[in-house]
């Protein structure tokens, strides 16, 4: 009796487990196949920008893309690449951590003191409505044209949305759960380390995931307008020469950049909420 | 605070103003609440009078809508009443009573904490060391019939385990007075039976103090000392009886109780016009 119920509870175990893994391979299998397309979409793409660069435009306008690889590869082997990557990088990554930390502070302290918030909210407004690309000159005045330039005016730009995000996390924060925890006997620190900050945590990624490419813009533009270092650099001196190709090379290696710290971004977002994943895991029901 | 309450804790004897038993723990006095919303304004419930003793299993029980869950948050502290008085212990209560440990009718729990983090919470505020939280945890979730989930997130949970988490975060904190907002409404059968025999059970032993609100009569009766029948809204006290009832009665034994049997169709009788008469409102 008891035998035959512990063979009917195994393959029931056994049936659920060929379910989830016969889901995962369909998912790996269809995974593979959007890969096989995109592959062929960027060999075809490459293959018709390099017959047109050869046959009907002027690759001065387009650059060739055998042209653009060797460039990428000489700079590979000659180090100039990993040098001025690295320029730009530090630029990006220093003004990234530099105006989230303040953003993500200034963020909590404004969306738990309402009455601060409001009086400067209109001030901050004000700063945020202007293009933040046209404090360039002002901090290449205060800070020069080395890196710390660069790190400031990245910071200036990454710390608005991270703040605006933290902010608004932090205020939607609902009322009934801190009335709760009140009710628990648990003290700001605690609501401020228990509740709030953890669920601000959505939103707070959400303004570093979109920072990402504007670390980058701060970066850049600082060394496309005063700079003798950086991918942006590259950039500006292959557009001096009129080597398009070059130009082209260069946007590839920030692009690459990019990817990078959005990939970087995206883990850290994984190893901070777990139970996002557990969500996302979930198989939807309504 | 109102001239009157000055008055009324002044030593100076004021025999007409019906005093507070000394074993009361809960008070309210000619409570009324009107909830000022963009409609215009709103009676949630109006004259309600009703003291709620030590160690008591209090029911409150009426259709939806009629200012149950308004109640409990007064006596939590949520927010005051617009007329009348609610006090704790002969004190009126102030914002955050933390004497009373409340089981809202949304359970609340944290979304970015899988349910032994949920449980675990109030006795982190309180400082309980790590080890030995763990240690009540566990016993806590075994007693709600949550083991095997320990690790499991809010969002993988059925509405009914995610009551009972909610339930053994409540009783983790081990407050003087419970305050229960409909807590078993979500789950089957078998499972209610058995949460409201633990429940009951519980408050026994430990001498907890229940106030515990519910839509369904017989759950109303089968588990309380002392009923209270809300009328709709603007909800008042219909009726208050004492439940003629064993106090380690057998709640599964219950349905084939007479004394039992007769009290639920006396009340379902009381409440029946009021689920008939929608147009009284
Ligand atoms: N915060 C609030 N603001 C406005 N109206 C409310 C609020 N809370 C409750 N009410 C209203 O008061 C009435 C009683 O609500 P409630 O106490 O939740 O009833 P019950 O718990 O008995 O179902 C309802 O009509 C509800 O819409
Ligand atoms: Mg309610």
């Amino acid at each position: 009796m008891t035998e035959t119920n512990a063979s009917t509870v195994g393959t029931v175990m056994q049936n659920k487990k060929e379910a989830i893994l016969s889901r995962r391979q369909k998912a790996r299998q269809r995974g593979n196949r959007i890969m096989m397309i995109r592959l062929a979409f960027v060999v075809v793409f490459l293959a018709v920008w390099q017959i047109a660069s050869m046959y009907l435009v002027s690759d001065f306008f387009i650059g060739m893309p055998t042209e653009i690889a060797r460039d990428l590869w000489a700079w590979a082997l000659s180090g100039t690449l990993f040098f001025h990557a690295s320029i730009t990088s530090i630029e990006a990554l220093l003004g990234f951590l530099l105006g989230s930390a303040v953003g993500m502070a200034a963020g909590v302290l404004m969306g738990r003191a309402q009455t601060l918030a409001e009086i400067v909210d209109p001030f901050l407004m004000m700063f945020y409505s202007l293009p933040k690309v046209a404090l360039a000159p002002m901090f290449i005045l205060w800070f020069g044209i080395g890196i710390d330039m660069k790190i400031y005016l990245t910071a200036t730009i990454v710390f608005f949305l991270v703040f605006l995000n933290t902010y608004a996390g932090v205020r939607s924060v609902s009322r009934e759960q801190i009335a709760i925890m009140k009710l628990m006997g648990a003290k700001e620190s605690h609501i401020l380390r228990k509740v709030v900050l953890p669920s601000a945590v959505t939103w707070v990624f959400n303004g570093l995931r979109l920072s990402v490419p504007y670390a980058l813009i701060g970066a850049i533009v600082g060394e496309l307008i005063a700079s003798n270092k950086g991918l942006g650099y590259l950039l500006a001196n292959a557009s001096g020469q009129y080597d398009t190709s070059a130009m082209f090379a260069a946007l590839i290696a920030i692009m690459i950049l990019a990817l990078a710290l959005n990939y970087a971004v995206k883990v850290v977002e994984k190893k901070a909420m777990p139970w996002k994943a557990a969500e996302d895991q979930r198989e939807m029901s309504i | 605070m109102s001239p009157a309450i000055a008055q009324a804790a002044a030593p100076v004897r004021q025999p007409e103003i019906r005093p507070v038993e000394a074993s009361t723990l809960i008070s309210y006095r000619g409570v009324g609440k009107v909830f000022e919303t963009d409609q215009g304004s709103m009676t949630a419930v109006r004259d309600i009078t009703l003291d709620i003793r030590e160690g008591e299993f209090v029911t409150l029980v009426g259709p939806s809508g009629c200012g149950k869950s308004t109640l409990l948050n007064m006596a939590a502290g949520l927010f005051e009443p617009s007329t009348g008085t609610v006090s704790y212990r002969g004190e009126i209560v102030q914002p955050y009573n933390r004497r009373v440990g409340y089981m809202t009718q949304n359970d609340h729990l944290l979304p970015w904490r899988d349910v032994t983090g949920n449980v675990m919470i109030p006795l982190e505020i309180q400082g309980v060391p790590r080890a030995e939280a763990r240690d009540r945890v566990e016993t806590l979730l075994r007693d709600v019939g949550l083991q095997g989930f320990e690790k499991s997130y809010p969002s993988q949970l059925s509405g009914g385990m995610r009551k009972r988490c909610a339930l053994a975060r409540l009783l983790a904190y081990d407050p003087e007075a419970l305050l229960m907002d409909e807590p078993f409404g979500a789950l089957d059968a078998q499972l209610r039976m058995r949460m409201q025999i633990e429940i009951r059970r519980l408050a026994m032993d430990l001498g907890k103090t229940v106030v515990f609100v519910t839509h369904d009569l017989d759950e109303a009766v089968s588990i309380a000392d002392r009923c209270v029948v809300f009328t709709q809204r603007p909800g008042t006290v219909a009726r208050i009886v004492d439940v003629p009832l064993d106090r380690d009665r057998d709640l599964m034994q219950l349905r084939h109780n007479n004394t039992y049997r007769d009290l639920t169709a006396e009340l379902w009788e009381l409440l029946a016009p009021d689920m008939e008469g929608g147009d009284r409102t």
